[in-house]
């Protein structure tokens, strides 16, 4: 019997743990899973980009929202506009406090007319209950119910439809369906964390390694790669997907204002739907930032080469960057002066760049400003000419087909 | 400017007449790449010769790239992808077999398995290449000054060299000065001991040389090999998607999107000279296109026998020319497979089908091999250096079917009684049954096999002796004396006409520095 202390395992903990040379174990709200297989995080990451990679996202919390009203809670609850939601659809959103300042962020999916399932980085069921008061709904946390599995890569259509009892080759963007894999019942949402050609796949817990082990089978032909969160992490600063705690504070988590995120800040403008109809949590306060303009804005920074290399060039040295994401504070200048951070910067294979998610202040946020950001080099800190850019740094055209 | 009139004309839409082609079209010049073949590419072409299995034809890996070159041509925007080609396995004749990795902990882990005192040794002997090959990096980047000159360019580039060997620590120099003229024997010897270990890491040395491991010279080829490998995440060493096909399409692809114009069955017959200066060139279907300058990314004796009559060069320039060797050494073995090569040393599936296999089992068998061809036969136990593109790049074949790239050494291009098919098919025969020796599947899991001679990558590919760097890489035959002493600089004796490929400085591999260099020297005497 594990011990109350031990951190969760998840349900494929047994085919995982078996398949990883690295042993990097890392924490995910509260379970353990694998960073990486490999001793390089290369072929992980090429997976994710040229192939296909099978991803355990089983800590990700679920809730399932059911009954009269769980539109209309979420609607509420969200910055999206649920009322109008069709079954089958799948939403990417953030959720406010009423100073419209972020408090997670994560998926929700309408299942049917009255079931929604929601997916969040941190967990929800209080905030869910506190916003239902008076609404005839029930909330259910199924993180421990539910496994998930991320498949990920332009070869992740081809791989399930050779193990789906039907082919998805009609499953649009973020849109979701029911079916099975080896008589296993699973829901299949095309979404994910890479910004590539990807699904999720959502199962009983119980039922968890045969559906594993199928799409292994499966995947065989395709080169279908186990792929660990720290190859996942390059993906997702490439497609300008943000993480909570990384590149923003949960506003029930700061401990002062300027540790706060708006959603328009982030970002999210496209996921803030302020033409929906009646009250939502944060509505008042979006609105006015809306019509204020942002003090500051979540940008792409892209580092300049030449300029990394004549830094290194002064000691000696070929640039040397890590080849994984950084999740580590970096500041931003402009002459001379800081104007924002990178909180969280990586090299990116498939566009051979050093990239950057960054928070910079107004004025300083548009596309084609020239900054600062720092480097260390050999010990010392120096700053590298960057440019600001519009996110995502890639998007492949078979993303959204 | 009417239709058929350019600022520029590039002959050879192979990686360096692209690059060329494009960097002539982001400085605002009206360019036409020219190219004999349907497609471009040159000898980096990716073709599907059988229905659903791709070759990567004659050049099958990328390695020295240059940075500077995939970030001016925003080549990562117009598809270019570099998968990884992590390990590079020997099989061994007693059925184990012989393993490196990018990690280093695993591969000294390996090599101990089999000789302690190699294992350590081997990461010694990876650092100190490392290092040098650092140091002798920056002279690739570098016109070649002519020694012999007193112009004040030749002046400068002389005293650049010179205070650049001058910081270089002396042990550094001695190093330098040993690696390029000793032989890779040699220098193996004096590190390790364990014959595969020795047998694969001379391999490298003798890639597209007329040489063999105890030849010396060949010491410095090996550095090449370590070059790739300081340039750190910006690494361009690995297998390109698409297979290198995939890297002239988006070198085209970026040429275009600048502005350059690409011709495809568009051979050269002769380079247009009107009053002392290249002024065009003559197709073969009879066009004529004029330009102002005229580069040719060809090989040297096309560049300057074929599409130049003799007469507007000096004899002495003709004759070096002529004396420029381009003896091909190599060939290549393409096979379509309908299931994965099961080598006995490598039961299944393993992560080692992604890296390169290599049949060298020691230094002694690939010298045997080059005894043969030193008298015009090929190997009947030839050196093969195999990658199985299929496993790095699913597109390549058809879902779980694979294709296996051979690069076979030693086949001379000057074999005895010349090339015929009867040649070929024996050449191929004894590449297949090298290979099943260790992989005794293969021959069952043959679909179609494209053997291609030093004859036949003359015939495609349109390399003079099929020397798959345009010319070898011997110390007579590089810097400032390639392709002839006082013409290293990209200019000719022809004035106009410029020279840019694998057979200037500073030389072959899937580099596309001559083709940049050339053209920033064309945009130099722009007047």
């Amino acid at each position: 019997m594990l011990s109350t202390l031990e951190l969760k395992r998840t349900p494929f903990h047994e085919r995982t743990s078996r398949l990883s040379v690295t042993q990097n174990w890392r924490r995910w709200a509260g379970h353990i899973v694998l960073g990486s297989y490999e001793l390089s995080l290369e072929h992980e990451y090429w997976a994710i980009r040229d192939g296909a990679a099978l991803i355990d996202v089983s800590p990700l919390m679920k809730y399932m929202i059911e009954g009269p009203d769980a539109a209309r809670l979420l609607h509420k609850v969200t910055t999206r506009d649920i009322l109008k939601m069709p079954v089958g659809q799948v939403y990417y959103t953030g959720w406010c406090d009423d100073e419209g300042k972020l408090l997670d962020d994560g998926t929700v999916a309408r299942m049917d007319e009255q079931r929604f399932r929601m997916t969040s980085a941190e967990p929800s069921l209080r905030w869910l209950a506190m916003n239902a008061v008076g609404l005839d709904v029930k909330v259910t946390e199924v993180t421990d119910r539910m496994a998930a599995l991320s498949l990920q890569g332009p070869k992740s259509r081809a791989v399930l439809n050779r193990c789906c009892a039907e082919p998805l080759d009609k499953l649009k963007y973020f849109r979701l369906t029911n079916t099975s894999i080896g008589n296993i019942p699973v829901s299949v949402s095309r979404t994910g964390y890479t910004g590539d050609l990807g699904f999720e796949i959502w199962m009983d817990a119980e039922q968890a390694l045969p559906v594993w082990d199928r799409l292994m089978a499966a995947g065989g032909d395709y080169g279908i790669t186990p792929c660990g969160i720290l190859a996942m992490d390059m993906a997702r600063v490439e497609a300008g997907l943000f993480m909570l705690d990384v590149d923003y504070t949960a506003a029930t988590h700061a401990w002062i204002d300027g540790q706060k995120s708006s959603p328009l800040e982030m970002g999210l403008d496209w996921a803030v739907n302020l033409d929906k109809k009646g009250y939502f949590v944060g509505r008042r306060a979006l609105e006015r930032e809306k019509r204020e303009g942002s003090a500051w804005k979540l940008m792409g920074l892209e580092i300049a080469w030449e300029g990394l290399e004549r830094l290194y060039a002064d000691v000696g040295l070929p640039p040397q960057i890590p080849a994984m994401a950084v999740r580590g504070s970096l500041p931003v200048m402009h002459e001379g002066k800081q104007v924002g951070y990178a909180s969280t910067s990586t090299w990116s294979p498939v566009l051979k760049k050093y990239i950057a998610l960054a928070h910079l202040q107004r004025p300083h946020y548009e596309p084609g400003t020239s900054l600062t950001m720092e480097v260390t080099v050999e010990h010392h800190r120096r700053q590298a000419p960057a440019k600001v850019v519009k996110l995502p740094f890639y998007e492949p055209a078979w993303k959204k087909k | 400017m009417s239709a058929n009139h350019y600022d520029a004309i590039i002959i050879g839409a192979g990686h360096n007449g692209l690059i060329a082609g494009a960097y002539l079209a982001r400085a605002g010049k009206k360019v036409v790449i020219l190219e004999r073949r349907p497609i471009v590419g040159g000898a980096a072409v990716t073709e599907e010769i059988f229905p659903g299995y791709r070759f990567t034809e004659f050049s099958y890996v990328v390695s020295l790239l240059r940075p500077e070159i995939i970030r001016d041509l925003e080549l990562p925007r117009h598809g270019l992808k570099i998968l990884p080609l992590p390990s590079t396995v020997t099989p061994m004749d007693n059925g184990d077999y012989l393993a490196s990795w990018s990690d280093h902990d695993q591969t000294r882990r390996e090599i101990y398995r089999h000789a302690p005192r190699d294992a350590e040794a081997a990461d010694e002997y990876s650092r100190v290449m490392a290092r040098a090959a650092k140091a002798i990096k920056p002279v690739l980047s570098l016109v070649p000054p002519d020694p012999s000159s007193m112009s004040v360019r030749d002046m400068l580039g002389l005293l650049k060299l010179g205070k650049y060997a001058k910081s270089l620590s002396e042990k550094e120099l001695y190093r330098i000065a040993k690696l390029v003229t000793q032989s890779s024997a040699d220098l193996l010897n004096e590190w390790f001991e364990f014959d595969p270990l020795k047998g694969t890491k001379s391999a490298s040395g003798i890639i597209g040389t007329f040489l063999g491991p105890h030849s010396p010279g060949t010491a410095y080829v090996l550095l090449h090999h370590y070059m790739g490998e300081i340039d750190g995440a910006f690494r361009a060493w690995g297998f390109a998607k698409n297979g290198t096909g995939g890297v002239t399409a988006a070198i085209a692809a970026s040429a275009r999107a600048i502005g350059a114009e690409i011709r495809t069955n568009a051979a050269v017959k002769q380079v247009i000279v009107k009053g002392g200066r290249a002024a065009g060139v003559a197709l073969e279907n009879g066009d004529e296109l004029h330009a102002k300058v005229v580069m040719s990314a060809a090989d040297p004796k096309r560049s300057f026998l074929q599409f130049v009559e003799s007469k507007h060069f000096p004899d002495e320039f003709t004759q070096q020319i002529k004396n420029f060797r381009v003896r091909g050494s190599s060939g290549k073995v393409n096979i379509a497979l309908s299931e994965l090569p099961q080598f006995t040393c490598l039961p299944g599936e393993s992560p080692l089908h992604r890296g390169a296999i290599s049949i060298s089992p020691s230094i002694d068998y690939i010298e045997r091999a080059y005894d043969e061809a030193k008298y015009g036969q090929f190997s009947k136990q030839p050196y093969i250096d195999m990658i199985i593109p299929s496993m790095i790049d699913r597109d390549m074949a058809p879902p779980g079917h694979h294709v296996m790239s051979c690069f076979v050494q030693y086949a001379p291009y000057d074999i005895d009684g010349g090339w015929d098919d009867a040649k070929r098919d024996a050449f191929g025969e004894t590449v297949i049954s090298t290979i099943e020796r260790y992989a005794p599947n293969i021959r069952r899991a043959i679909v179609g096999k494209q053997v291609i001679t030093p004859k036949d990558i003359e015939r495609i590919a349109g390399i003079t002796g099929g020397n798959i760097f345009h010319g070898e890489l011997l110390l007579h035959q590089l810097f400032f004396l390639r392709p002839a002493p006082q013409w290293a600089d990209f200019r000719t004796p022809l004035p106009g006409y410029y020279f840019g490929a694998s057979g200037a400085h500073p030389g072959g591999g899937v580099m596309g520095a001559a083709g940049k260099l050339a053209a920033h020297e064309v945009l130099k005497d722009w007047r």
